[in-house]
């Protein structure tokens, strides 16, 4: 197992010859999105207005955090699974997403889709976020809070331990 | 038979408070204890590298009380009440509901209830309600097993209206493809739950009871235990793997409940849970 250290964000994800079963040593920022965000993303995209964030900087994180505890930098965090975002996976990679974190496997379809661009699909170990949230050095609501577990958050990783699945 | 007896709902309030305080931030340790057997032993470069993180995950969870996912669950409730079980002070709906506000709010448990499903989808603040299953005896005493289960398991879970007449074999490959289909999305090693009889709802929720039984424990009929071996076998042989990344046990037990059917049915429920196996049971 080759373990690569890496920075987000990775323009040239073809130069790093990363492996599916090599593990990565993520840092850098993540932004958390799932289900209800996804949708939102999309129709953003579709009504022609722009994208809050730049989607080829930093990573989608499939991910909805429990809430922040008193005294705490963050809640629980972890991955959700990826196939349910299979739907609007396209489109934003068409828009620049170039780094997917989540758990589980790809439709055949997404997975061609994520190797023509040239994007990263990563997982990270399920049912583990007491050991996750202490790779985890910033963490900020974001965008559309209203929707609790689902909304955007901005996340600062440090070694974030992932392992390569798609590229 | 049994003599009425009075049990008072605070008994019942804290059992359950001491229950869900335990259960958010430990899995079952003999879930742990599995894993961590099979992470020594695991060649596997990958797959043991996974299982050292969750059981190095879950001495932290517990020592520092975080959850040990951030997918807190829906809470799921098996009650068997004695008939002869007077509660006083409160009811038992009741007592869990004041539980789980209390507990949602002051353990930070994140808010994975929508209150309509498919039009608003918006999010309850306190997780209430919980799926409660009731059962009636004709003992005095109450008994609570509860368990938080998360979505990702839950999603791959499947029920299947087999044919009267399918075979050994047919059960085999529909409990087999469930897990192996479910592949990373459930978050193995899992844990199944098996319902074979009953009808559509019954085998269901057998499915479920299955998976808060005693880790490994064998079914009483050496038949169906044996089954329960066959199928956890074939399980790991087809070698999904840890998080479906193909190395490593893909489950760890498979429990089988049954019940009687009519003539003309043979239901069967798979119902999966994640290696994050969170429950417990007591009785008061």
């Amino acid at each position: 197992m080759t373990i690569h250290k890496l920075t987000l964000p990775l323009p040239d994800i073809g130069h790093l010859k990363l492996q599916p079963g090599d593990k990565i040593l993520l840092s850098g920022t993540l932004y958390t999105a799932r289900d209800m965000a996804h949708k939102r993303l999309v129709a953003l995209i579709n009504s022609e207005e722009p994208l809050p964030w730049d989607l080829s900087q930093g990573a989608i994180f499939y991910c909805g955090p429990s809430p922040v505890p008193k005294g705490k930098l963050c809640g629980a965090v972890g991955p959700t699974t990826s196939a349910r975002m299979d739907p609007f996976t396209p489109l934003l990679l068409d828009h620049g997403l170039k780094v997917m974190l989540g758990k589980g496997e790809r439709s055949p379809e997404i997975a061609a889709a994520i190797r023509a661009h040239g994007a990263l699909y990563i997982v990270a170990v399920g049912g583990i976020s007491a050991l996750l949230v202490r790779h985890v050095t910033g963490f900020e609501p974001f965008l559309w809070t209203e929707l609790g577990a689902e909304a955007v958050y901005k996340m600062e990783v440090v070694d974030f331990p992932c392992y390569v699945t798609i590229v | 038979m049994s003599l009425p007896r009075r049990i008072d709902s605070h008994d019942l309030f804290n059992a359950i408070r001491d229950g869900l305080n335990r259960i958010y931030c430990q899995p079952d340790p003999a879930v742990i204890s599995m894993i961590r057997k099979l992470a020594i032993r695991e060649q596997g470069h990958l797959a043991k590298d996974m299982l050292k993180a969750i059981v190095e995950n879950a001495d932290i969870a517990a020592r520092e009380g975080i959850p040990c996912c951030q997918d807190t669950g829906t809470v799921v409730f098996f009650i068997e009440k004695g008939e002869r079980a007077i509660l006083v002070g409160g009811d038992i709906e009741d007592t869990i509901n004041k539980v789980l506000r209390l507990g949602w709010y002051r353990l930070s448990l994140r808010r994975s209830l929508v209150e309509e499903p498919l039009f608003e989808r918006e999010i309850i603040p306190d997780t209430v309600p919980p799926m409660i299953h009731w059962e009636v005896n004709t003992g005095n005493q109450i008994n609570v097993t509860m368990g938080l289960k998360g979505g990702g398991a839950e999603n791959m879970s499947r029920l299947q209206m087999m044919s009267a007449t399918a075979t050994v074999e047919q059960i085999k490959k529909v409990v087999v493809d469930t897990v192996v289909d479910a592949g990373g999305k459930a978050c193995p090693p899992v844990i199944v739950g098996v319902g074979i009889g009953g009808n559509f709802e019954s085998c269901a929720v057998m499915a479920k009871r299955a998976l808060f039984e005693e880790m490994g424990r064998a079914h009483p009929d050496p038949r169906y235990a044996a089954l329960e071996q066959e199928i956890l076998t074939e399980i790991n042989r087809w070698g999904r793997g840890v998080m479906g990344m193909g190395e490593g046990p893909s489950a760890l037990a498979v429990h089988i409940k049954t019940a009687p059917c009519h003539i003309a049915s043979l239901p069967l429920a798979i119902n999966l849970d994640c290696h994050a196996h969170r429950h417990t049971s007591f009785t008061l």
